[in-house]
């Protein structure tokens, strides 16, 4: 009995003096954080897929409070949904920026790019792009080991295995910029969603000349420049031989699309065509 | 008992098929595509245009900076065109392509067969003569020669280690070369040791290629300094630090250079290349290119002006087989398979290695199963199973502190794998974004 006792008092006196010393040295090395990090972390989606540069919500929650203009920072997953909330915690102005979805640049599907080569390393973009330039002619296209899967934590993306490219699954994407940052190509852009989940692309980046590109994949730009003249916004540009939509220009009147000789330009979420395509356009403006 | 490197190695089938055959010239092409950039550093700025006449031995491409080297004309003729093209790995990269109009060499150059044993140029003349010819490591590295001469202040070098190794299997160009043309070798090798003012240096030669060491044995007996030094059969022992652990005894430690330890290696390629521009005023516009391959018809050694394209060479040596299923460019340890075949020989390429299918594809990887095989070969020490998993995962902190920068990439673990596992194929990976990482902190610091 007397054992008990004694065990007893003595971790008890023991807990009493511990917590005494730990009561003073955490008033002695107390650190001050904003209690306002905390409320913006947890209005934050808690991903932390650090898709807003920041290394996960906490830092993004930490640099939008002490920033005294929030307009360049956001959260990529919540978009101005959980800005605006963020920016009444802190009472700070946020400026609304269109949602953002990624989007595939690359049509050289099996069918459109024949295969010259064959690759029998690691599976992995990044380690064949340092090895060559892919295993069919186009030194720019997509080299179908699905780094971008990989690093999306959304699983907005999979593989098609019948075409061998990335397809974004639009719902899914946060726009987060992961998979960007993952293609060693830079195939993967980030482009406004657009209204109706409605968007138009070049889904090609080859920058050789015509006549190679071509050569290489039935379905590369050509940079022939038919989709410039023909858009009235002057959204398009080519440069480099490849053509470029400017979303933030581009009025989706599908106009470049039916111009495109090697059918380069994609366009997604569109009503289907009327037999003339001159009449969809301005149908397709509403 | 024969000395090697300390740690590691690994002995894969050497395989010298064509170590029989004496270098024969190839005939010059008719046009040739000669890249600015045949070696590590700064691509070279063409001076010539469009149009211009050539004279063989004329320079083309103005080295563009220190760490860079000049190009010569390989052929006399018209410069066609000064435009990109598809690399042998796909990539597009800038050449000059010159149609070939006769042979006309440019006078300065010694074309006779005398050999010129007297080195009557001053040592920094000689450093800056190699620069001028634009002479690079022969061995595969293509670094620019003039860079490596070029002691830093304040260190001292007081051995040349001379790499005639050849560990590679397949490759046998630096071992004609020796047996070819030894006495040339020594020579330039003489003219290094004046350049960098040391008295001794040694010629590492592996112990299948007893003709070579015992005729190079014989000719150093009338040069001082030089000793012929004997090497047990070990892979990668062509590579420096292995080289000057195997001759001298001396490890470099981590993150140093050879030049840390007091040595200076070259390659006997190199040696020769010093020797003909030094001694006969010559730029490096040919090299000793080795084709072969189990199916090959007549695995060869071939005198090749740079430039000429792949195709022809392995057209004199019987043409591709069908059943080929890679063309590599360098062995078949730490050679580049080639993409297509337009592409050309530069300063760079000791062998064109054409593998069967069967031998060429690789296993399907599976699970690591912890042997450490990989652990007992490296030969720098490392842990490769360790380094592929930190760099897949992106680890690049940890990846650091395991000493990825120390790989020299000579596939040992990878050929060791039971498990055929792509270990130098990660590693590479990891090893490319820790470097770019230490640059980028470099430059940071710098400011």
């Amino acid at each position: 009995m007397n054992v008990v006792l004694i065990t007893v008092i003595v971790l008890a006196l023991l807990g009493g003096v511990a917590s005494i010393i730990l009561y003073f040295v955490a008033q002695k090395f107390k650190v001050f954080e904003d209690p306002k990090i905390g409320e913006v972390e947890a209005v934050l989606p808690g991903a932390n897929c650090g898709g807003c540069g920041f290394p996960g919500c906490h830092g993004l929650a930490e640099a939008l409070s002490k920033a005294d203009d929030i307009s360049g920072m956001g959260c990529p997953v919540g978009g101005a949904e959980v800005m605006s909330k963020v920016a009444a915690i802190l009472g700070k102005e946020v400026a609304a920026s269109a949602p953002k979805v990624a989007v595939v640049r690359c049509n050289g599907t099996c069918a459109n790019r024949p295969r010259l080569l064959n690759y029998d390393g690691a599976r992995s973009c990044a380690i064949q792009s340092a090895h060559f330039a892919g295993e069919t002619g186009c030194s720019f296209g997509c080299l179908g080991c699905g780094d971008c899967v990989s690093a999306c934590t959304f699983g907005a993306l999979g593989m098609d295995p019948e075409t061998g490219l990335p397809v974004v699954d639009g719902d899914k994407c946060v726009a987060c910029g992961a998979c960007v940052k993952a293609c060693p190509k830079g195939i993967i852009e980030l482009r406004n969603k657009g209204p109706k989940d409605r968007r138009i692309w070049v889904s090609c980046v080859n920058k050789d000349k015509g006549a190679v590109a071509r050569k290489a994949c039935s379905a590369a730009c050509i940079g022939c420049g038919k989709c410039a003249k023909e858009c009235a916004f002057g959204a398009i540009t080519v440069e480099n031989n490849v053509a470029y939509i400017d979303f933030t220009k581009c009025k989706m009147c599908r106009k470049c699309v039916a111009a495109c000789p090697t059918h380069a330009i994609h366009e997604l979420n569109f009503p289907p065509r009327k037999a003339e395509p001159a009449e969809a356009a301005p149908e397709a403006r509403n | 008992m024969l000395k090697t490197f300390s740690i590691g190695g690994i002995h894969p089938a050497a395989n010298k098929l064509s170590a029989g055959s004496a270098i024969q010239a190839l005939p010059v092409p008719e046009v040739v595509k000669v890249p600015v950039a045949q070696h590590i550093g700064a691509p070279a700025q063409p001076v010539v245009a469009k149009g211009d006449s050539v004279k063989v031995g004329q320079l083309i491409a103005q080295s563009a900076g220190f760490v860079s080297a000049n190009v010569h004309s390989p052929v006399s003729g018209v410069v066609d065109k000064i435009e990109d093209f598809v690399d042998g790995n796909g990539y597009r990269k800038m050449a000059i392509v010159i149609k070939v109009e006769g042979d006309e060499w440019l006078e300065s150059i010694d074309r006779s067969a005398d050999i010129k044993r007297e080195i009557t140029l001053e040592p920094a003349d000689i450093v800056k003569k190699i620069g001028e010819m634009g002479l690079v490591g022969m061995g595969g590295a293509t670094f620019p020669s003039h860079v490596k001469l070029s002691v830093p202040q304040g260190k001292v070098c007081d051995a040349l280690i001379i790499n005639g190794v050849e560990c590679e299997p397949y490759l046998t160009s630096d071992h004609r070369l020796m047996l070819e043309k030894g006495e040339e070798i020594l020579i330039g090798v003489s003219i290094l040791m004046k350049a960098l003012n040391v008295a001794k240096a040694y010629v590492g030669i592996e112990n299948n290629k007893p003709d070579a060491i015992d005729h190079l044995t014989r000719l150093a007996a009338s040069f001082s300094g030089i000793t012929i030094q004997p090497l047990a059969l070990r892979y990668p022992q062509g590579g420096e630090k292995q080289l000057i652990d195997a001759c001298i005894g001396r490890q470099i430690p981590s993150g140093k250079l050879p030049i840390d330890v007091g040595a200076v290696v070259q390659n006997v390629g190199t040696a020769y290349a010093v020797y003909e521009a030094v001694q006969k005023n010559k730029p490096l516009i040919e090299r000793v290119v080795c084709v072969t391959g189990k199916t090959l018809a007549r695995p060869s050694n071939f005198l090749v002006r740079i430039g000429t394209p792949v195709e022809k060479v392995i057209e004199a040596a019987g043409g591709v087989p069908d059943d080929c299923g890679k063309v590599i460019g360098g062995g078949p340890m730490m050679g580049r398979a080639f993409t297509h075949l337009d592409v050309p020989v530069i300063k760079g390429t000791s062998g064109i290695l054409l593998m069967s299918k069967a031998e060429s594809q690789r296993a399907e990887p599976s699970n690591c199963i912890r042997c450490a095989k990989c652990v007992s070969v490296c030969p720098m020490g490392l842990e490769p199973f360790l380094l592929a998993k930190v760099s897949a995962k992106g680890l690049l902190d940890r990846a650091e502190a395991e000493h990825i920068m120390d790989c020299i990439e000579c596939g040992s673990c990878s050929f060791t794998c039971p498990s055929n596992r792509p270990l130098l194929d990660y590693i590479r990976l990891g090893k490319g974004k820790v470097g770019a990482i230490l640059r980028a902190r470099a430059a940071a610091a710098k400011k």
